[in-house]
This record gives C-alpha cells, sequence and structure tokens, in this order.
C-alpha cells in the first residue's frame, strides 16, 4: 500500500483532478469566457492522455477490488484519447453553451467510472463503475434541455439502462448466493454448471447486451443516438460502448472461463442476430444519426465474432478493432457534429451536393465510411480482418461466413452515403463550412488514426503481446 | 413457530423481481415505471441479504452490495425524476405514448 495506492491509480487521480479543477472554476465567481474553458479543459485532457502513458505498473489494491495491468491501462488510454477528440469536436456545439462547465464535469464523471469499471476486480465495483458511468450519461443526453427529443431519449436512456441494471444485478445475486464469493478471479474455481448459475449467467449477459446494444437488447440505442446532441452520440456511440465491451471480455474470459462452451453458443446467436438486423435496419433509415446508430450496432456483431475466439488473439483483436472504430467512428461523427452545429440539419438528403461546397470534410467524412465499411487501404480493413481470424480460431467457419457476407450488405448503405455525397446534385446544398481550429484537429487525429493504425504493424503486435494475461 | 427457509424468501424475490419486470412492461405512465424498476432493485436487495444470512453468515459482501444498491438506486430514480419534469415541461404529460416522435 502507501504510495502503491497513488500511482497504480494514476489515471483515475488524473481525472478526478480535472474534475476539482472545473469544480473550482465553477464555485468562483469569475466570469469565464467559454472559449477559455474550452481551451483549458482541451489542455487538461491533452495532459491526462499523455499521462497516461508513462508509468504503468501491474498491481492490485484493496482486496482486489481495483486491479491494474498494462492492457488495462491501454484500454483506458484509448478511452481518454476518444474523450479527448470528442472534446475537441464539441467545440462548434459548446461555444455558445451557457452550461459547458457542467456538460465537462458530467461527461469526465462517466470518465471516471468506466475507469473503475475496466479495472474492478469485484462484481460490486464494477456496479459502481458501471452505474457512475451511466446515469450521468442520462443527463448529457437530455442536455438540448429545451428540444423535445432529447428528453425522449434521455428517458428512454435512463429506463433501459435501468433494467439492465436490474438484470445484470439479480443476475450477481444469484452468482453470489451460488458461489459465495464476488470476486472475479476466485468466481471461475466456484463455477459448477448448476442451472441456477446458467440462469444467473443468462440474466449477466442479457444485462451486458443492453450496455453494448446486441440485437435482441437493442431498441434503445436508435433512439437515444438520434435524440441525443451529437456530441454525446459520438461518446455514446464510442467510449461507453468500448468500455462495457473491454469490461464484456475481461469478465468472459477471466470469471466465466468454465463457461466457455456455453457463452461461445450465446455469442454465435447474439452476433448473428445483431449483424443481420443492424445491417438491415440501417439501409432503411434516412437520419444520419440514426444510420450510424444501426452501423454501429453492426460493428458490435463483429466484435462479438473476434470476442468468440477465446485466445490471445481475441482479445488482442477486440481491443485493436476498438482503437480502429474510435478513430473511424469519431471521423464521421465530427464531420456531422460540425454540420448539425451550423445548419441543423441531419437527414440524408441534406448531404447531396456535399462534396461541391465542403471536399474536404467530404473526404473525411467518405474515409471514416470506408474504415466501418472494411476497404483494404484503410484501418477498418484490419481490424475486421483481425477479428474473423480471431473467429475463425474456433473453427466456427459459418458465423464467419455470416460475417463475410453481411460486410458485403453493409457495403451496399456505406457507398449510399458517400454517393449521396460525391455525386447527387442539389439545388440547396449545406453552405461552405469553416471549421474551426480544435475540431479541424480532431478530424487530422482521426484520418491519420485510420490511416496509419493498419498500415503500422507495431501496434496490433503491441497489444497482442499485452493480452498475455487472460 | 417454524424457521422460515432460504427457498421461501427466494420465492417471495423471484416473484418480486417478475412482477417489476411485468409492471415496466405493461405501465404507461413513467413515474409507475421508475416504481417497477425499484421494485427490482429491491428484490435483488432480498435476495442478496438472505444469501448472507443463510448461507454465508460469515462474510459481509451481500449487506455491503445491498446498501450500495439503495444508494445508487436513489441517484438513479434522482435522475429519472428530474428527466421526467423536463419532459413534462416540453410535452406536457408524463405518458409513454406520448413521447413517441422517434420510431424504428
Amino acid at each position: 500500500m502507501g504510495i502503491d495506492f497513488l500511482i497504480l491509480m494514476k489515471q483515475e487521480w488524473m481525472v478526478i483532478a480535472i474534475l476539482l479543477i472545473l469544480l473550482f472554476i465553477k464555485v468562483s465567481s469569475d466570469d469565464w469566457q467559454n472559449e477559455n474553458i474550452l481551451k483549458l479543459v482541451n489542455i487538461l485532457l491533452l495532459i491526462n492522455l499523455i499521462t497516461g502513458f508513462f508509468g504503468y505498473r501491474d498491481g492490485i489494491l484493496f482486496n482486489e477490488m481495483f486491479k491494474t495491468n498494462h492492457l488495462i491501462v491501454t484500454e483506458k488510454n484509448i478511452l481518454s484519447l476518444g474523450t479527448f477528440i470528442v472534446s475537441l469536436q464539441s467545440y462548434a456545439w459548446l461555444r455558445n453553451n451557457k452550461l459547458v462547465l457542467e456538460f465537462y464535469l458530467l461527461l469526465l464523471s462517466t470518465l471516471l467510472g468506466m475507469f473503475y469499471m475496466i479495472s474492478a476486480g469485484n462484481l460490486l465495483m464494477f456496479y459502481l463503475g458501471l452505474e457512475l458511468s451511466s446515469i450521468p450519461l442520462a443527463a448529457l443526453a437530455n442536455f438540448d434541455l429545451e428540444k423535445r427529443k432529447s428528453g425522449e431519449a434521455a428517458f428512454k436512456f435512463i429506463i433501459s439502462s435501468a433494467f439492465a441494471s436490474g438484470l445484470l444485478l439479480f443476475g450477481i445475486s444469484l452468482v453470489y448466493g451460488t458461489t459465495g464469493t464476488l470476486t472475479l478471479s476466485a468466481l471461475s474455481d466456484h463455477l459448477d454448471g448448476s442451472s441456477l448459475q446458467i440462469f444467473a449467467f443468462i440474466l449477466l449477459i442479457s444485462g451486458f447486451g443492453f450496455k453494448i446494444s446486441t440485437v435482441p437488447f437493442h431498441l434503445w440505442t436508435a433512439d437515444v443516438y438520434e435524440g441525443s446532441p451529437v456530441t454525446v452520440t459520438s461518446y455514446f456511440s464510442v467510449i461507453s460502448k468500448g468500455s462495457v465491451l473491454f469490461v464484456f471480455v475481461t469478465v468472459l474470459y477471466t470469471a466465466f472461463k468454465s463457461y466457455a462452451i456455453t457463452w461461445n453458443h450465446i455469442l454465435f446467436i447474439l452476433s448473428v442476430l445483431t449483424m443481420v438486423i443492424g445491417n438491415l435496419f440501417a439501409i432503411r433509415q434516412n437520419n444520419i444519426k440514426r444510420f450510424l446508430a444501426f452501423s454501429s450496432i453492426s460493428q458490435v456483431g463483429f466484435i462479438l465474432i473476434g470476442m468468440s475466439g477465446q485466445s490471445q488473439a481475441g482479445t488482442a483483436s477486440v481491443v485493436y478493432f476498438i482503437l480502429i472504430y474510435t478513430f473511424s467512428n469519431l471521423g464521421a461523427f465530427g464531420v456531422i457534429s460540425l454540420v448539425s452545429a451550423y445548419t441543423g440539419r441531419e437527414n440524408l438528403e441534406d448531404y447531396k451536393g456535399f462534396y461541391k461546397t465542403n471536399p474536404r470534410l467530404s473526404w473525411v467524412l467518405a474515409i471514416s465510411l470506408f474504415s466501418l465499411a472494411g476497404i483494404p487501404p484503410t484501418a477498418g480493413f484490419f481490424g475486421k480482418f483481425f477479428l474473423l481470424m480471431a473467429g475463425a480460431g474456433q473453427g466456427n467457419y459459418l458465423l464467419i461466413t455470416i460475417a463475410a457476407l453481411n460486410m458485403v450488405v453493409s457495403l451496399y448503405y456505406y457507398l449510399k452515403i458517400i454517393k449521396v455525397i460525391f455525386m447527387d446534385s442539389n439545388e440547396n446544398p449545406i453552405k461552405r463550412l469553416l471549421t474551426p481550429s480544435s475540431p479541424k484537429l480532431a478530424l487530422i487525429i482521426c484520418t491519420t488514426g485510420i490511416i496509419l493504425t493498419g498500415f503500422v504493424g507495431y501496434i496490433y503486435e503491441y497489444i497482442f503481446s499485452m493480452s498475455t494475461i487472460f | 413457530m417454524n424457521e422460515i427457509s432460504i427457498t421461501q424468501i427466494l420465492f417471495v424475490s423471484t416473484a418480486l423481481f417478475f412482477i417489476g419486470m411485468y409492471g415496466l412492461f405493461t405501465r404507461r405512465n413513467m413515474i409507475t415505471m421508475l416504481m417497477a424498476i425499484e421494485i427490482i432493485l429491491n428484490s435483488v436487495n432480498i435476495n442478496f441479504v438472505a444469501f448472507n444470512k443463510y448461507l454465508y453468515p460469515g462474510k459481509l459482501d451481500g449487506v455491503f452490495f445491498t446498501i450500495f444498491i439503495i444508494t445508487i438506486a436513489a441517484a438513479e430514480a434522482a435522475m429519472a425524476i428530474a428527466i421526467i419534469i423536463n419532459l413534462y415541461r416540453s410535452h406536457h404529460s408524463i405518458d409513454v405514448e406520448d413521447a413517441e416522435e422517434m420510431k424504428y
């Protein structure tokens, strides 16, 4: 203990420090300009991101409540990076918002919750982290207070997230009853496969399924994504979902290792349903946020394939794909949030002739969509390739075939958007947008990430070498 | 009088869990839906306390978990009610059927 507890929880302390600084600014009566606050927060988040890369150590704290290792530190860094990009992109939307500090206080509270959730070594700690990351998110979804859709989205989110927590908790209580322990590392030795445990396990999986929006539990996703402000939507789709996926891998691979056969079947069904229904519904969407919601649902289906690999490659490919997904989804959302903040237009038809007026933004959007579709030069291809390779390690070729067919279907609707942007003409196109410097920086980071993450093979090897823990 | 066995307590908690679920799916009033979720969380609390008392009396894990669930349920309810109040301002109703702008 002693100094350990400062070093091992370094990233959490950083976020807490930023939260306290913002709280002091809020309480002090000085009138800060929004521009200055945004600059300050972006610099603090950048410091948070950079310090994350230095000085990691493996360790366990508080009687295995909190654990950390190299992979967990990297996962937290991916989340910090994503939050930094989201914060840069929110500039156009928050510039004239009076509640900018409240926005960041809520946003960083959720980030803190995700950090604790990823580091959790105990189901109690996991539950606390999960709730700390989902309750403030509901407030964020309602951040456009006067918009009708925003309130509707927030209500749908809080009810479905509370219901999911209820399922998860009932599962946890039955696990506790049958095993007598809540520690994740001790759990696998106590599982004996009784029917009560299987029931608890299915409840747990459905709780997780709600949070990562796999198909039978996905109904809230599209509505919440459509109603929330675009910045919050991008945070939902990347950071919030990514963090739960990280934990899902850890829980399945360590605590429920002995149930591998059971959850392999469950993952098979879930991933097929998620890919097929996500893709089919994405085709008929007109609102671009709703479209990206269904596209993100189908991406989760692909991630579940990698997860079903049950190997070192399984973990590595999931983490690697989420890194790429962060870049590509945030790239797409960056352009959409700019358009939405300046013109308020979010429909697909509005993007007709977008290339004529905003060629650079069109290219960023196109590259991001190519990466989401998995077209070779972009990183998305490598991400999906590793996911399918990890899935194929189990010899489940039927699943891989379905996934490959689904990639073709998904190509159709991604290309449909690219056709709208580049080829269709429009009498009333979106006017030329002047990109402010911080969203521009975010888009540059995303585009570089999309291109480089695939080609720099070192990144995958680095993540792969860390994934030996399981 | 006979000692109450754990099976009976588990029966009560499971029944409460499904009553809560039924309430959540059938009620159209937002506050009532929130109450249904509280019922679900309370059924979990009963489970934890019962398991702790009957099966693992030496440890306190279950009781701690219950205390945390109660606290967080309060936070969740506060947030949900704030959202419902805001929704009432824009929709002039707390019936979920009126909040139906986004579908499919």
